[in-house]
C-alpha cells in the first residue's frame, strides 16, 4: 500500500517547502554575491539530493536483482524519473548561477556542472533503453543493469572530473560545515531538508499513482470491461503485473 | 559432464571471433577507414596542417573513441541473431567467459586499428616526430583501450538486444567513456608537446587505471544478468 500516508507527507512537505523559500528570502543574510546567492539555497540541496536519488535508484536495481521483486525495478524507475525531473531544475538553476556570478551561462572550469551534466546525459537514455525492449521481464532486468552501473558511475564521475588542475574557482557552499556563518549554515540546511521531503513525496506520489492504475486494471479486467486480448501498449515505465494483497 | 575450464572457453570463443572476424572483414577495415577519414575531416573542419599538445591529443583519442563505436555496435551482433547467445547457453561454460571474450576481441580489434591510426596521424596531422612520444603513449593506449573494451563489452550487450541498438549502444557508452577521455587526452597532451616532450603524468594514469578496474568489476558483476533468456 503506497497511498498510506500520504497526505500527511505531503502537508508537511509543503509546509517544509514553504518555511525554507520563507526564510532563504527573508531571514537569511546577503553574503557575496547578494540577492543571487539566494539560488544557491535551492540549487545545492536538489543537486546533492538528485545524485542521492540516482545512487538510491542503483540501490533499489541491486535489490531488484536479488529478489526478483518487480516491485524493485518499479521503485527504482520511480527514483530515476524523480530525480531526472530535479536534475533539470538543478541544471538550469546552476546555468543561471554561473551566469549571474561568472558571467558566462556555461562555466567548463566548474567541475561539478561538468560531472552532473554527464551524468544527466547518461540517465537521459535510461528511459529510450527500456522503451526498446518489449518484454517486461528482460527489460526490468536490463534497466537494474543499467541502473546500478549509472549509480556507480555517479560517485566516480564526480572524483574524476574534479581531479582536473584548471578548476580554481572559489567554491562557495563547497565546505558546508566550515567556512558558512550560522544563519546561513541553518538555511541550508533546512533547505536540505525540505527538499529531501519534497523528493521522498513526489517519489511516493508516482508510486500510489502506478500503483492505484494496476489496481484500477485489474478490477477493470475482473469486471470483464477490459478486454485481455487488446494489444498491451509499449512503454518504458515498468507494470505491476500482479497486485501484491494489500499488507 | 564436467563444466570446461574458463580459461580454454575464452581462448576458444576469442579464437571463434578472431576467425569471423578475419572471415568477413565486418569491424576492423571499417575501423581504419573510419579513423583516416576523421582525420581528413579534423583536418578541414579545423583547418590545420599540424597539430601538437592538447589538440592533439584530443584529435586522436576522439577518433580512436567514435572508431571503438563501430566495433561495440557490431560486437555481439553474430551471438544476437544467429543464435551465438542460444549455443553459449546451451552449454556448461561460465558465461564470465563470454564477457571476457569479448573485451579481448575489442581490445584486439583496438590494437590493430592503432597499429594504422596512431601512425597515419603521425603523418598526417602530429607536428611533434611521433618516435619520442612512442613509448608514453603505448602505455596511455594500453590503458584508454583496456577502458574502452570493458565499457564496450558491457554495454555493447546491454544494447544488442533493443530495438534501437544502434542508437542505444553509443548514447549510453558515450557518457561512461567521457572519464576514460579525459584521463588519457590529458595524459597525452604533454607527449605530443613539442617543447618538453616525454615527461608522462603518472596521475592520470593511475586514474585510469584504477577507472578500468572498477568498471571491470562492474561488468564482471552484471554480466550475468544481461544473458538470461
Amino acid at each position: 500500500m503506497y497511498g498510506k500516508g500520504l497526505r500527511s507527507l505531503s502537508l508537511i512537505t509543503a509546509g517544509a517547502v514553504t518555511l525554507t523559500l520563507a526564510a532563504v528570502f527573508f531571514w537569511a543574510p546577503n553574503a557575496t554575491y547578494g540577492f543571487l546567492e539566494k539560488i544557491l539555497y535551492l540549487h545545492v540541496p536538489l543537486a546533492i539530493i538528485t545524485l542521492c536519488g540516482f545512487v538510491a535508484a542503483g540501490l533499489m536495481a541491486v535489490a531488484h536483482l536479488h529478489t526478483r521483486d518487480e516491485r524493485w525495478d518499479m521503485r527504482s524507475y520511480v527514483a530515476i524519473h524523480i530525480s531526472l525531473i530535479f536534475g533539470i531544475a538543478v541544471l538550469l538553476s546552476g546555468s543561471i548561477w554561473a551566469r549571474g556570478a561568472w558571467g558566462h551561462w556555461w562555466v567548463w572550469q566548474e567541475p561539478t556542472l561538468v560531472s552532473f551534466l554527464l551524468i544527466m546525459l547518461l540517465y537521459a537514455t535510461y528511459q529510450p533503453l527500456r522503451f526498446a525492449i518489449e518484454d517486461p521481464e528482460r527489460q526490468a532486468r536490463y534497466a537494474s543493469v543499467f541502473a546500478i552501473t549509472a549509480g556507480v558511475f555517479v560517485p566516480v564521475c564526480f572524483g574524476i572530473v574534479r581531479l582536473s588542475p584548471a578548476y580554481v574557482h572559489p567554491r562557495t557552499l563547497d565546505n558546508i560545515s566550515g567556512n558558512l556563518p550560522g544563519r546561513m549554515q541553518v538555511v541550508f540546511y533546512l533547505s536540505m531538508v525540505s527538499m529531501t521531503l519534497l523528493w521522498v513525496t513526489l517519489w511516493k506520489f508516482e508510486m500510489t499513482a502506478k500503483h492505484v492504475a494496476a489496481q484500477l486494471r485489474q478490477l477493470r479486467r475482473a469486471l470483464g470491461e477490459d478486454h485481455d486480448d487488446a494489444p498491451a501498449r509499449r512503454s518504458a515505465a515498468p507494470s505491476l503485473s500482479r497486485i501484491a494483497s494489500p499488507n | 559432464m564436467t563444466a570446461p575450464r574458463t580459461s580454454s572457453v575464452v581462448a576458444a570463443l576469442l579464437r571463434a571471433q578472431l576467425r569471423l572476424e578475419l572471415r568477413t572483414f565486418e569491424s576492423v577495415p571499417a575501423m581504419w577507414l573510419f579513423a583516416v577519414t576523421a582525420f581528413v575531416l579534423f583536418h578541414f573542419g579545423l583547418d590545420r596542417d599540424q597539430l601538437s599538445g592538447d589538440l592533439a591529443s584530443g584529435v586522436l583519442w576522439v577518433t580512436l573513441l567514435l572508431a571503438a563505436l563501430l566495433a561495440i555496435n557490431r560486437l555481439y551482433l553474430a551471438d544476437a541473431e544467429q543464435g551465438g547467445f542460444d549455443g553459449f547457453l546451451l552449454s556448461p561454460a561460465d558465461r564470465t567467459a563470454l564477457l571476457a571474450a569479448k573485451v579481448m576481441t575489442l581490445l584486439c580489434y583496438l590494437v590493430a586499428v592503432e597499429i594504422v591510426a596512431v601512425p597515419v596521424f603521425g603523418v598526417l596531422l602530429l607536428q611533434p616526430p611521433l618516435g619520442q612520444a612512442l613509448p608514453g603513449l603505448l602505455a596511455v593506449l594500453a590503458l584508454g583501450d583496456l577502458g574502452i573494451a570493458v565499457i564496450g563489452a558491457l554495454v555493447g550487450a546491454l544494447a544488442i538486444r533493443t530495438q534501437a541498438r544502434d542508437l542505444l549502444g553509443p548514447l549510453v557508452s558515450l557518457p561512461l567513456l567521457v572519464p576514460v577521455l579525459l584521463c588519457v587526452a590529458r595524459a597525452t597532451a604533454p607527449l605530443f608537446d613539442p617543447l618538453h616532450a616525454g615527461t608522462l603524468p603518472l596521475r592520470w594514469l593511475v586514474t585510469v587505471a584504477l577507472y578500468d578496474a572498477l568498471f571491470g568489476l562492474l561488468a564482471f558483476a552484471l554480466f550475468d544478468f544481461l544473458l538470461e533468456d
